[in-house]
């Protein structure tokens, strides 16, 4: 029961990442990395994953937000345990 | 005369402005900044006053910044970048930087906001900038974080004299030649039900709650207790050589500083003052100064029946009854450990614009005072002037500020 395309989650992971990190949305591109790219650091990291689990009703266990170091990786994770 | 210190920068934010201007320009005009709470948590409590801040900090701030700090260090920051920008934003190495700022509660609003969380959602809810938004130090952090500050970022806890010992603790800093420039000063915002109700368990504030804006009423015979408000202040101290090689503005100089505590209670003042005494005169003896050239005293005085007198016999004692005394905290309300910062940056106008102003809501000066208080403002030159702030735990800070030449 996928209520999100690919690209809505790509975009809505844009919302919270602007309001998070400030991160300008059209920077929110599957190849971009985000400490090294978005700038996004470890605390607000877990904000954002706190965010993403609420928003998509998803659980991100701590040992899976390691492998997330893209946002294509977040998309395609949060995607396939929609 | 090397080890003078000066104030070259003031920023605040209180109940009754956003800035240095608003809220000096409502001081002398006597107005209240103090209002009844209005929110649906206040209906139970037996206080429902308080002075919140005329202008919100999240209306000021860039809001990924707003949203990783508390209201207490919101504040501070809103405080230190107008002093800084004051100053004329002095360049200096960071290392010759530090940063003292004080807070008696630290992140209340933090703590028991995401204790909610956690109560109604689960521990896996709460925020993650728990602890750095509600750590103490967080306000004087952010402070430092603000203004790339390495040269010490420092924290003084004593209640309400915290932003009176931050400013302290800059002038030791300043004489040692540890460092150039301090950015100093306190910063509270815990209007929340739980410390009003503490508060108000202690029979410490008052409950005028039909007539907000005549509750603080410090000396007066009618006062009945404090009114809890939030704010901060902040100034930027400089050691006076480094001051003068930059050019700086300079408002005034802080001339000297007295630490003490009573030993006596942890919430009643001695009953004669006898430790704010010692700290007036310790301030004195720092500036190298004698009460005949006290000319002002900023009162801590908050609108409490035992601690006003208290004061009053300290301030006789210590100085003589020749000072014109004013107690803004019947304007301002009490900015708990803010408050002394803010009430010295009021000291620093009074002797740069050479008028004191009033203090409202006295009709009818309690006996045991016999102090020449303003009532409306005063305008006279004052050459050395003492501000008193003192804390639940038995501190006493005084500090002198006097008139640059």
């Amino acid at each position: 029961m996928a209520e999100y395309s690919n690209d809505e989650i790509r975009t809505e992971l844009g919302v919270i990442l602007k309001e998070i990190a400030d991160v300008n949305p059209d920077e929110v591109a599957d190849e971009k990395s985000f400490t090294d790219d978005l700038g996004v650091d470890s605390l607000s990291m877990m904000e954002v994953v706190m965010a993403a689990q609420e928003k998509f009703s998803v659980e991100i266990p701590d040992s899976d937000v390691e492998q997330l170091k893209t946002v294509g990786d977040a998309v395609a994770y949060i995607e396939k345990r929609l | 005369m090397n080890q003078q210190v000066v104030v070259t920068g003031i920023g605040v934010t209180t109940p009754l402005g956003g800035d240095v201007l608003s809220t000096w320009r409502a001081l002398l005009a006597g107005e209240s900044g103090v209002r009844a709470l209005t929110q649906e948590w206040a209906a139970e409590l037996p206080v429902r006053i308080a002075g919140s801040l005329a202008v919100d900090p999240s209306e000021v701030l860039e809001p990924v910044k707003a949203r990783r700090m508390d209201r207490c260090a919101q504040v501070a920051v809103v405080a230190a970048r107008e002093a800084w920008r004051d100053a004329g934003r002095p360049e200096l190495e960071p290392e010759r930087l530090a940063v003292a700022v004080g807070t008696g509660i630290g992140g209340a609003l933090t703590l028991l906001g995401q204790n909610d969380v956690r109560r109604e959602k689960g521990s896996r809810r709460v925020s993650p900038l728990t602890i750095p938004m509600l750590m103490p130090n967080s306000p004087a952090a952010n402070v430092g974080l603000e203004l790339g500050a390495r040269g010490g970022v420092h924290t003084t806890v004593s209640a309400c004299s915290s932003g009176a010992e931050a400013i302290a603790l800059a002038l030791d800093l300043l004489r040692a030649g540890r460092v150039d420039v301090v950015v100093a000063g306190g910063a509270e915002a815990c209007i929340h039900p739980l410390p009003l109700a503490g508060f108000g368990q202690m029979r410490a504030l008052s409950t005028r709650n039909d007539e907000p804006e005549l509750a603080s009423r410090p000396f007066d015979k009618a006062r009945d207790g404090f009114v809890l408000s939030e704010g901060s202040g902040v100034m930027v101290l400089e050691r006076a050589e480094f001051a003068a090689a930059r050019g700086a503005r300079v408002y005034a100089t802080l001339a000297g500083a007295g630490v003490t505590s009573d030993g006596f209670d942890m919430v009643q003042p001695h009953p004669e003052g006898l430790g704010a005494a010692r700290s007036i005169s310790i301030a004195l003896a720092s500036a190298g100064l004698s009460p005949k050239d006290i000319s002002h005293v900023n009162a801590h005085a908050t609108s409490t029946p035992v601690g006003d007198v208290a004061e009053a016999a300290a301030i006789r004692s210590a100085l003589g009854s020749h000072p014109v005394v004013t107690a803004p905290k019947a304007s301002l309300g009490h900015l708990l450990g803010a408050a002394g910062a803010v009430e010295a940056i009021a000291t620093v106008l009074a002797i740069h614009h050479s008028v004191v102003p009033p203090t409202r809501n006295v009709d009818n000066a309690d006996d045991g005072v016999e102090l020449d208080i303003a009532t409306a403002p005063r305008e006279m030159t004052i050459n050395a002037a003492v501000n008193d702030s003192f804390g639940f735990g038995g501190h006493n800070v005084s500090l002198v500020f006097t008139k640059e030449n």
